[in-house]
């Protein structure tokens, strides 16, 4: 059901003694070749443009009525808005697998923010529904070859721009972190690389948009790489407690660290137990 | 021990015996009697992760490079190649992961840091609640009041050397709040201390001056303040729990040499045994995550390390408000949290034994230690401090609060906003209720004795519970100091006894005694009738005396 998903496992991250063996010269040099290559295609057509023309006229159709029987109810039967859910119009394919692949739409309960869970359709039947409100108003498309694209990215990079761009939200290591009024940004440690060049593009609730202009394609991947990279990365200091800094250490020192020595304390200490 | 060995330490002995003297003094101090009871240990917990800290401070010293140069990464931390970063941010790099044991050593060091003030606290609790501060013991209070206060400052020190983001984020707020809140003087004083206004300061003269501060000027001043605190807890010997051998001419307990020492050094390793675990399977403050310091980022969870942590709390509830006074903008929402609360909490603590003093008119030595339950009062207070202190740490957490538990992060910060101001007066309430309840059910026991679960049955065909009277340890316990008001309050009555009632100070000062004592359950009390009275007027209601004096009003 989730085919994304699947794919979306992360490479290793191979980098680091790899770099030193003699061939990698000519490694590099293949990857320059390749970037090079690789730029010029971006130029051309950014991930999410080469997609629309994938469209056939059933695929929307499938849509259309995938639409109205699940999501006309708020959004209107022509997506144009309603008093329970905003205008699709001009919201894009991209908006709409996000929404849906990540199980946030159709939203089941109306509360301060739409959770992610286990999706309610295939990836055919989002493609569908995708597909349908692109016809309707355009729109960022869904990102094709996320998934291939991200190994290559600027991985130091990545990591300056998301600590300047995400880490106020999503936390240091994107463990996520509560915003005002019981809104909160989810922790990435989950997500897809397809969904989050898709977060980043469509700008979901009370995250901003961040266009081509803001970060470009390049700069999205590198983002991408680099939230891969330290999800799977090991504690190099042992246990992460969470990896949400010095709230539960300080909780680890009281509980464990007074805790510990205050029994061997009273151990050290102790007397043969007399009766009251 | 064999013959030649023992032969050649008795030499060098009477060698340096000799030469020095002090044999007989150094045996009468092998002697010394140290109380045997896990609440006196706390204190040595704090001393142990001190010395665990110079140890592994030391070594950190080698490796860390306190400059604010800007050099570009290459190290063996992929996520962070080609960055440029300050000398000290990449030093502490290297030291996590190109330094054969850097990494554990850093992470020992920084759970030492955390168990230091942590351990400081629970040492001053364990002091408080059994009134160990009392005469003559007030000047090692102060002293410990001072430890605390430089620990705090020790630690943050510390934590902003790695120049890392979250280091950045707590120094960045701390300037903002001492140096730039203060009118007018604060501006120099920042001047003076980073040698230009923030960041830029930071860039040559104020990472080399912190790492000064950090690893020479306050280690050695808390060297010397724990080198006197010991020195005098030495000379005026412990405190000691209350027993039936125990009076408050002697000492009871296990000499120092050789029972004291071996429990000691067994402690010694335990604490670092403790702190070499916790960081060889915790992770503690990883900068390699939180990358180098960039004034423009921040991220969810910047928190600062626990001891800091109720200025954080405190900033993070205070409503913004700004006063303009002569052309000076003072921030109160920065001044009252940051500086102006957090003095008032220490100042409190610094000065309650010598309020205690003058509230109780209780200026005789002390050094049989309270049952915390026997001093209701002072108990109460200690608990509403500690609420005030639990709810300004928590508070600093309020963005985990929410996001762990899914709860609004205003409603939360709205909650703490009325804790701060009722969290303490309740606390106060029911630890006191729960004193007095306590005491009830002491006296209860001492005059009925103690349950035996055994029934009996009467010849007149009722049942009976047989009682025993209480184990002497318990007696010991049970029999001792509950502060009565000291029959001489020379203050407050005057020659003939009768309560001078001129002068307000005076009157307070009546009042203030009352409110120590008159709440306790009368020793020797029978059972439940007066003792129940007492324990339960109602304030402001008619009471039984226990000063001899008149009720005044
Ligand atoms: C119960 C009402 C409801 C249903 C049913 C529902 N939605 Fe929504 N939808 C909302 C609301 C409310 C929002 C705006 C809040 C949010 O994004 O969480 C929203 C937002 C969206 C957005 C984001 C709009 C943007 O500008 O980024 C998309 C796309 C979307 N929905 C698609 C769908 C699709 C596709 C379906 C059907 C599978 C669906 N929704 C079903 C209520 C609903
Ligand atoms: C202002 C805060 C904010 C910033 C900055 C921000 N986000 Fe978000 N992000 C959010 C919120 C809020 C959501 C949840 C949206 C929802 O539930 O509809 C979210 C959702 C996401 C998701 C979806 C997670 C899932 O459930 O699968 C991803 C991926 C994501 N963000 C990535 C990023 C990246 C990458 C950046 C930096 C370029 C970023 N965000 C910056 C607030 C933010
Ligand atoms: C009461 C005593 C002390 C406390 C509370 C304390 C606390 C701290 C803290 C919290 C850090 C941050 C560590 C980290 O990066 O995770 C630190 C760093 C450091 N400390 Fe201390 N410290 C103390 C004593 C000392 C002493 C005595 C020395 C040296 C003689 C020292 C040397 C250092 C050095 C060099 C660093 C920076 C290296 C690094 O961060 O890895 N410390 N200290």
């Amino acid at each position: 059901m989730r085919s994304r998903s699947a794919a979306g496992t992360p490479p290793r991250p191979g980098s680091r003694p790899w770099r030193r063996r003699p061939f990698s010269r000519y490694a590099l040099l293949l990857l320059a070749l390749v970037a090079v290559g690789g730029f010029y295609a971006g130029v051309q057509s950014s991930p999410q443009a080469d997609a629309a023309q994938g469209a056939s006229k059933a695929q929307i159709d499938q849509g259309r009525e995938l639409f109205q029987t699940s999501c006309a109810s708020c959004h209107g039967i022509n997506g144009q808005g309603t008093s329970t859910g905003p205008s699709l119009y001009g919201a894009g394919a991209a908006a709409v697998d996000f929404q849906v692949g990540t199980g946030r739409m159709p939203l089941s309960q109306p509360g301060a923010q739409a959770h992610s869970k286990a999706p309610r359709f295939t990836q055919a039947q989002i493609d569908a529904i995708a597909a349908y409100i692109q016809s309707l108003s355009g729109g960022p498309d869904i990102p094709r070859g996320v998934d291939q694209k991200y190994s290559d990215a600027d991985l130091a990079a990545g990591g300056q721009l998301f600590r300047a761009n995400c880490m106020q939200c999503h936390n240091f290591a994107g463990e996520g972190g509560a915003l005002s009024n019981g809104k909160y940004a989810p922790a990435l440690t989950t997500s897809t690389s397809t969904h989050m060049y898709e977060a980043m593009l469509t700008g979901p609730e009370n995250m901003p948009v961040f266009s081509d202009q803001t970060l470009t394609p390049d700069e999205k991947l590198s983002i991408i790489k680099y939230v891969k990279t330290i999800k799977s990365d090991p504690n190099p200091g042992g246990h992460g407690l969470g990896r949400i800094g010095p709230v539960s250490e300080g909780l680890v020192a009281w509980l464990v660290g007074i805790g510990v020595c205050v029994v061997a304390a009273m151990w050290i200490t102790a007397k043969k137990k007399q009766e009251d | 021990m064999q013959d030649p060995t023992k032969k050649l330490l008795a030499g060098t002995g009477k060698a340096l015996d000799d030469r020095f003297g002090g044999a007989a003094g150094l045996k009468k101090q092998m002697k010394k009697l140290f109380p045997d009871h896990w609440s006196f240990m706390l204190g040595e917990i704090a001393l142990y992760s001190f010395v665990v800290l110079l140890l592994t401070g030391v070594f950190l010293t080698f490796f860390f490079k306190p400059s604010m140069q800007e050099v570009v990464y290459h190290g063996s931390y992929a996520n962070l190649d080609g960055l440029r970063m300050s000398e000290a941010y990449k030093s502490t790099i290297d030291l996590s992961f190109d330094v054969r044991g850097g990494l554990l050593m850093r992470q020992i060091h920084h759970w030492a840091a955390l168990l230091f003030v942590a351990a400081i606290m629970v040492h001053m609790m364990r002091i408080f609640f059994t009134g160990a501060f009392r005469k003559p013991r007030e000047v090692n209070w102060l002293i410990g009041i001072t430890l605390f206060t430089l620990a705090m400052l020790e630690g943050f020190a510390g934590y902003t050397l790695p120049d890392d983001l979250l280091s950045g984020v707590g120094l960045r707020i701390f300037v903002s709040v001492v140096f730039e809140a203060i009118p007018i003087v604060g501006t120099y004083l920042l001047f003076f201390t980073f040698g230009g206004p923030f960041p830029d300061g930071l860039q040559g003269d104020f990472i080399p001056r912190l790492f000064i501060v950090h690893v020479l000027l306050v280690p050695g001043i808390l060297l010397a303040l724990i080198g006197a605190h010991m020195l005098i807890m030495w000379h005026q010997k412990h405190t000691v729990w209350a027993s039936r051998k125990q009076t408050n001419r002697n000492t009871v307990g296990f000499p120092f040499f050789p029972h004291f020492i071996a429990k000691t050094t067994a402690f010694f390793m335990f604490v670092f045994g403790a702190l070499a675990l916790l960081a060889t399977f915790a992770q503690i403050n990883p900068i390699w995550m939180y990358g180098p310091y960039n004034p423009v980022d921040v991220t969810a969870g910047a928190q600062p390390d626990w001891y800091i942590g109720i200025l954080e709390g405190g900033l993070r509830i205070m409503p913004g408000v700004e006063s303009v006074f002569l052309g000076h903008t003072i921030p109160w929402n920065t001044l009252i949290p940051a500086l102006i609360v957090p003095g008032l909490l220490f100042t409190f603590m610094a000065l309650y034994p010598f309020f205690e003093k003058w509230a109780t008119g209780d200026n005789s030595e002390h050094h049989v230690l309270n049952r915390p339950r026997n001093v209701p009062t002072r108990t109460g207070i200690g608990v509403a401090w500690l609420a005030a202190y639990m709810i300004l740490l928590i508070a600093g957490g309020n963005d985990i609060i929410a996001k762990t538990f899914s709860l609004s992060f205003n409603t939360i910060t709205w909650i703490f906003r009325f804790a701060i101001f009722l969290g303490p007066v309740i606390a106060f309430v029911v630890t006191k209720r729960i004193c007095i309840g306590l005491q009830r059910k002491e006296e209860h026991l001492l005059h009925e004795g103690v349950e035996t679960g055994v029934i009996k049955r009467l010849p007149t065909g009722g049942y009976e519970e047989t009682t025993r009277t209480p184990s002497p340890e318990l007696l010991g316990r049970l029999e001792t100091n509950r502060p009565d008001v000291p029959e001489d309050m020379p203050a407050l009555t005057d020659g003939r006894g009768v309560e001078a009632r001129n002068g307000i100070v005076k009157r307070l000062r009546v009042s203030a005694q009352r409110w120590y004592t008159q709440d306790n359950v009368a020793r020797g009390a029978h059972g439940d009738g007066h003792a129940e009275e007492r324990g339960e007027v109602e304030p402001g209601a008619q009471r039984p005396e226990l000063t001899g004096g008149r009720t005044s009003d």
